[in-house]
C-alpha cells in the first residue's frame, strides 16, 4: 500500500472544483484509493464521499492507494493537488 | 384545434413560433417487484449511460454558450453518475430485495440528500439539490418520460411553462426563444421583468396554457394585448404576421428618437432612464436612448450563486455600469432581498408574510457586514461616473438616518485609508411604503431624492399581495389613493428643491405617463424597451394639458374612472 499525508491550502477546501478534479484523477486507476480525514475514510473515486467529509482549509488529509498501479496513482494525485494549488 | 387564451401582457411585441414545454413531467416513483433482477440492474446501467450522454451534451453546450465556469456544475453532476458509492447501493438494493430500479434509486438518493441537507456547511447543504437534479434525470429515463432541456433548444420556439424561475431563464438562448407564456405571474413577477430585459414578447398569468399546449403546436404570443393563440387558423396567422410587421415599423419610427430629448411640445423636459439588473443590460439602455439608470437592482449580483459576492467583485460590476454610462446618472439601489427574492445561502427562516417581513433595508441594518461591504464597493466605484445611492423599503426616518450614518462611516474609513471617493454623492430613498409617502415632507428635508417604487407601494396601499392571483384585481396603479400619494411625494420633494422619480412599472405605463407628467414627476425609470415609446408620447403632448388631466384625476373615486378620463382626453 502507498500513502501520503497532505495539508490543504486552498481557501475553499476540497469543495466543488477541487473535489471534482481529484475524483476524476483517482477514477483513472484500478487501485482502491481512499481519503482519510479526522479518522473517517472514504472512497476517493466517490464525489459524494469526498464532499461528505467537508474538508476545509488547513485540514490534514491522508491518501492511500492499494493495487496494481498504486504508486502511479499516488504520484498522479500528489501532482494534481500541487499543480492546482490545493495542498502541500 | 385552434383556441385563444387571455393573460397579462408582460412584455411588448408579437412572437410566432412552435411551442416548447418547459414543464416538469410526473416523476412519481412506485415500488414494484421485478422478476429478473439481473435485467433490472442492466436497465439501470443503461439509464445511467443515457443520462450521462445527455449531461455531456448539456455540459458541452454550456461551455460554448456560458463559459467554463457555468459548465463546471454539470461536470460535478457527471461525477455523481459515476460515483460507485452512489450507484452500487442502488444495484445492491435491486439484487437483494428485487425492487424496481427507480425505487431503489430514489431511496438511495433520498439518503444522500438527507445527509447533505443536515451538514453544517452551507456549501454542502446546496449539494443536496445537485443530487436531486441528477436523480431526476435518471428516473425520467427509467420511467421513459421526457425531461425538458432548455439549454439544448436549437430552433425558434415559444416557451410554455407554469412559471419561469431565474435559473430557467438563465439557460434560455435568446437566439431561439422568441417569446414565452406562463400559467402564473403578473406584470411585476420575475419572469415578466426578465422578458422585458431580454426584449422578447411574453404573456403571463394565462392560468391554463401548460395544460392546453403540446410540444410543437404553433403559438402566437401577443405581448401587446395579452393574448395567446394556440394553433391559429390561417386567417388569424396572416393577420398577426401583418400586426408583427406593423409593430416592427412602429418600433423603427420610435428608434429615430434615440438621441432626442424627452421634451413636451411646450418645452417641459423630463428624464427617461432605465431599470437594469446587471452591467450586461447597458447595451439595451444605450440602444433605447436611456438618459441614465434610474434603478440598478444590485440583488442580481447576489443571486444564482452559492456565497456572497466579494467587495472587489461588486466594485467591478458598479464600475462597469458607472463608466459605461459616461457621466449619466446611475441610481444604485442597495441590496433588496427578501419578499419574492430569496438568497438560499443566507438561510433566512421562512416567514408567514415575507413582503411584510425581514427584507431589504431591514436585513441590511441587521446584517451590517453584508451592507457595509456593498457600501464600500459603491463608494470605491463612485469616482467612475455619476453615482446616486438609494435605500429600499424605508419605513421610518430612523432607518434612513442609520443607513446614511453607515455610509458616512465607510466613506470616512476609505478616505482615511487613502482611497478616493467622489464628493457630493446624492443619497435618496425608495418610497414604497405608505408611511413614508405620507410624511414625505419630513423625509424631503433629509434625503437628496425620492424614487417611488410603485410595485410595492400599490400592494401595500391596497393591502393586496402581488403574488396572489385571486387579489390581482386590486393591483391598481391608477387608483386615486396611489395618485394622491404620488402627488404628495412629488410636491414634498419640490418644496425642498429635491427631485422625485419613479422606478416601478407604472413609470413606463402609457396610461399613467400623462398623469405623472402632469403631477410634475422629474424622472421616469422603466424597462429600457419602454423608453422610446414613452419618449414618442411625451414629445407629442403639452404639459399644460397633462396638468389639467392630472388635477382632475386626483379628484376621482375609482381607478376605472381615471383610466376613462385619460382615454377620453387623449383622443
Amino acid at each position: 500500500m502507498a500513502e501520503k499525508t497532505f495539508t490543504i491550502i486552498a481557501e475553499t477546501g476540497l469543495h466543488a472544483r477541487p473535489a471534482t478534479l481529484l475524483v476524476q484523477a483517482a477514477s483513472k486507476f484500478d487501485s482502491e484509493i481512499n481519503l482519510e480525514y479526522k479518522g473517517k475514510k472514504v472512497n476517493l473515486k466517490s464525489i459524494m464521499g469526498v464532499m461528505s467529509l467537508g474538508v476545509g482549509k488547513d485540514a490534514q488529509i491522508t491518501i492511500s492507494a492499494e493495487g496494481s498501479d498504486q504508486d502511479e496513482a499516488l504520484h498522479t494525485l500528489d501532482e494534481t493537488l500541487k499543480k492546482e494549488g490545493l495542498a502541500e | 384545434m385552434s383556441s385563444l387564451l387571455k393573460g397579462i401582457a408582460a412584455s411588448n411585441g408579437i412572437a410566432i413560433a412552435k411551442a416548447y414545454r418547459l414543464v416538469e413531467p410526473d416523476l412519481t416513483v412506485k415500488q414494484k417487484e421485478v422478476n429478473d433482477r439481473e435485467q433490472e440492474v442492466s436497465r439501470f446501467e443503461e439509464a445511467i449511460q443515457t443520462a450521462k450522454k445527455e449531461l455531456e451534451a448539456i455540459r458541452d453546450r454550456a461551455k460554448e454558450e456560458l463559459g467554463e465556469d457555468k459548465a463546471a456544475i454539470f461536470e460535478a453532476h457527471l461525477l455523481v453518475l459515476s460515483d460507485p458509492e452512489f450507484l452500487n447501493p442502488v444495484k445492491d438494493r435491486v439484487q437483494s430485495s428485487g425492487v424496481n430500479a427507480e425505487f431503489a434509486m430514489k431511496e438511495t438518493a433520498d439518503q444522500f440528500v438527507q445527509m447533505f441537507e443536515q451538514m453544517e456547511n452551507d456549501y454542502m447543504k446546496e449539494r443536496a439539490s445537485d443530487i436531486k437534479d441528477v436523480t431526476k434525470r435518471v428516473i425520467a429515463r427509467l420511467l421513459s418520460v421526457e425531461l425538458p432541456n432548455p439549454s439544448m433548444i436549437a430552433e425558434e420556439v415559444v416557451i410554455i411553462g407554469e412559471d419561469l424561475t431565474p435559473s430557467d431563464t438563465a439557460q434560455l438562448n435568446k437566439e431561439f426563444v422568441k417569446g414565452f407564456t406562463t400559467n402564473i405571474g403578473g406584470r411585476t413577477s420575475h419572469s415578466a421583468i426578465m422578458a422585458r430585459s431580454l426584449e422578447i414578447p411574453a404573456v403571463v398569468g394565462t392560468k391554463t396554457v401548460t395544460s392546453e399546449v403540446e410540444n410543437g403546436d404553433v403559438i402566437i404570443v401577443d405581448g401587446i394585448e395579452g393574448e395567446v393563440y394556440i394553433n391559429p387558423t390561417a386567417e388569424v396567422l396572416k393577420a398577426y404576421e401583418a400586426k408583427q410587421t406593423e409593430w416592427d415599423s412602429k418600433k423603427a419610427e420610435w428608434a429615430k428618437l434615440v438621441n432626442e430629448p424627452s421634451v413636451t411640445k411646450d418645452d417641459y423636459e423630463v428624464e427617461l432612464v432605465a431599470n437594469i439588473g446587471t452591467p450586461k443590460d447597458l447595451d439595451g439602455v444605450k440602444e433605447n436612448g436611456g438618459e441614465g439608470v434610474g434603478l440598478y437592482r444590485t440583488e442580481f449580483l447576489y443571486m444564482g450563486r452559492e456565497e456572497l459576492p466579494s467587495e472587489d467583485e461588486q466594485f467591478e460590476a458598479y464600475k462597469a455600469v458607472l463608466s459605461g454610462l459616461t457621466g449619466k446618472p446611475v441610481v444604485v439601489r442597495t441590496l433588496d432581498i427578501g419578499g419574492d427574492k430569496e438568497l438560499p445561502y443566507l438561510h433566512l427562516p421562512e416567514e408567514m408574510n415575507p413582503f411584510l417581513g425581514f427584507r431589504a433595508i431591514r436585513l441590511c441594518l441587521e446584517e451590517q457586514t453584508i451592507f457595509r461591504t456593498q457600501l464600500r464597493a459603491l463608494l470605491r466605484a463612485s469616482t467612475y461616473g455619476n453615482l446616486k445611492i438609494m435605500f429600499p423599503m424605508i419605513a421610518t426616518l430612523e432607518e434612513f438616518r442609520q443607513a446614511k450614518a453607515m455610509l458616512e462611516e465607510e466613506k470616512a474609513g476609505l478616505q482615511k485609508a487613502g482611497v478616493e471617493v467622489a464628493e457630493g454623492i446624492e443619497v435618496g430613498i425608495m418610497v414604497e411604503i405608505p408611511s413614508t409617502a405620507v410624511i414625505a415632507d419630513q423625509f424631503a428635508k433629509e434625503v437628496d431624492f425620492f424614487s417611488i417604487g410603485t410595485n410595492d407601494l400599490i400592494q401595500y396601499t391596497l393591502a393586496a399581495d402581488r403574488m396572489n392571483e385571486r387579489v390581482s384585481y386590486l393591483y391598481q396603479p391608477y387608483h386615486p389613493a396611489i395618485l394622491n400619494l404620488v402627488n404628495r411625494v412629488i410636491e414634498a420633494a419640490h418644496k425642498e428643491g429635491k427631485w422625485a422619480g419613479m422606478c416601478g412599472e407604472m413609470a413606463g405605463d402609457i396610461t399613467a405617463i400623462p398623469i405623472l407628467l402632469g403631477l410634475g414627476l422629474d424622472e421616469f425609470s422603466m424597462s429600457a424597451t419602454s423608453i422610446l415609446r414613452a419618449r414618442s408620447f411625451i414629445r407629442g403632448v403639452k404639459r399644460s394639458d397633462m396638468q389639467a388631466i392630472a388635477q382632475e384625476a386626483l379628484t376621482l373615486g375609482t381607478a376605472d374612472e381615471v383610466e376613462k378620463l385619460v382615454e377620453q382626453r387623449l383622443k
